[in-house]
């Protein structure tokens, strides 16, 4: 499948707009929990990404994803690098040949996949993959008035992992007191999926 | 270049990673090839892919490199920088799950022996239990 390079900008330049203007609340979430810089990694990783977005947006579609991936992995500086550039190029790796709602929901789940590979972990440990899990169920029911339930999931889910306790990454060192904040990985995984399903809703593909 | 495994040292601050790499330097010369590297791409605390790449390059040896690393995401950022290396070198190149202190001088001084990558990995990871 292969999505047209306006609309790729539209959707680089969403999502890293959104990221951007959330590094501040990014980086106080990870201050409870963390060392305090996942905003800030996850700035300049999407600021290097709009330095080539002339570049990027002009690729086809799954070398767009790998090169997204690929700069998050490079500029990012923390371990959500290697997680959300795993997440995009293995989703770009794996996009049907035609864009069919089970074809981009395959994807989407095996790039799940490739993440839990590169974080060693799983649902449950007060991550990212704790709105990215419950996110690629409700891609892959479909039906009606899907970006809305994509939507509220994704909020739903990045809450959810406020009563969770860390297992997985800094915030495990915490133990106990993970529990009552929201996992900053979780927050910034609904923040992308949100400016996506704006773009989309907007030029009414979703 | 050198027969003995090298040792790569990666934390998320260059000073951490600078002083361990002078401690393995200390009891081991140069019979060892060590790099190290600290610090997020553009400065700050942090640990960058690229610079991981280079540090792997330049202690590189056939015998293979072992990477000590200090928190979470030099781990990561340490297993996505062997994936992006050429095929014939990924497969020589470990992480080690070790204290990155204590284990980039236990396993620079076993590297020293000429031991292979499988003994020097493992002679850092004595050190977890300990």
């Amino acid at each position: 499948m292969n999505l047209e390079p306006a609309l790729q900008r539209k959707l680089i330049q969403a999502v890293a707009d959104q990221v951007i203007q959330h590094a501040d609340e990014l980086v106080a979430l990870d201050q409870a929990v963390g060392d305090g810089d996942h905003g800030l990694n996850m700035k300049r990783g999407f600021e290097a990404v709009l330095a080539d977005v002339d570049k990027i947006s002009a690729l086809p579609t799954p070398e767009a994803l790998k090169a997204v991936g690929m700069a998050l992995v490079m500029k990012v500086g923390g371990a959500s690098g290697p997680l959300y550039g795993t997440l995009f190029m293995a989703m770009g790796k794996g996009l049907p040949g035609q864009a069919t709602l089970v074809g981009v929901s395959d994807a989407f789940a095996a790039a799940i996949d490739a993440v839990k590979a590169r974080g060693k972990s799983d649902v449950g440990a007060k991550t990212m993959l704790d709105v990215l899990v419950p996110l690629s169920a409700v891609l892959h029911q479909g039906g009606a008035e899907l970006s809305a339930r994509l939507r509220a999931c994704a909020s739903a889910a990045a809450t959810a992992t406020v009563p969770m306790k860390a297992t997985r990454g800094r915030a495990s060192f915490l133990g106990e007191r993970s529990i009552g904040h929201m996992d900053p990985g979780a927050r910034s995984s609904e923040l992308i999926v949100h400016a996506i399903l704006g773009v989309l809703e907007q030029e009414e593909i979703a | 270049m050198s027969k003995n495994v090298g040792i790569v040292i990666v934390s998320h601050s260059p000073d951490v990673a600078k002083g361990a790499a002078d401690m393995v330097r200390q009891m081991v010369g140069d019979d060892v090839p060590l790099a190290w590297c600290g610090g997020a791409p553009g400065g700050g605390l942090g640990t960058s892919v690229e610079a991981i790449m280079t540090a792997i390059n330049a202690a590189w040896s056939e015998a293979g490199v072992a990477i000590l690393v200090d928190l979470g995401g030099a781990e990561t950022n340490s297993e996505m920088a062997i994936e992006l290396l050429p095929e014939e070198r990924r497969d020589r190149v470990v992480v080690c799950d070790a204290p990155v202190v204590e284990g980039a001088v236990m396993a620079g001084t076993e590297a020293s022996a000429g031991s292979t990558l499988e003994h020097v990995r493992r002679t850092a990871e004595e050190l977890r239990a300990a």
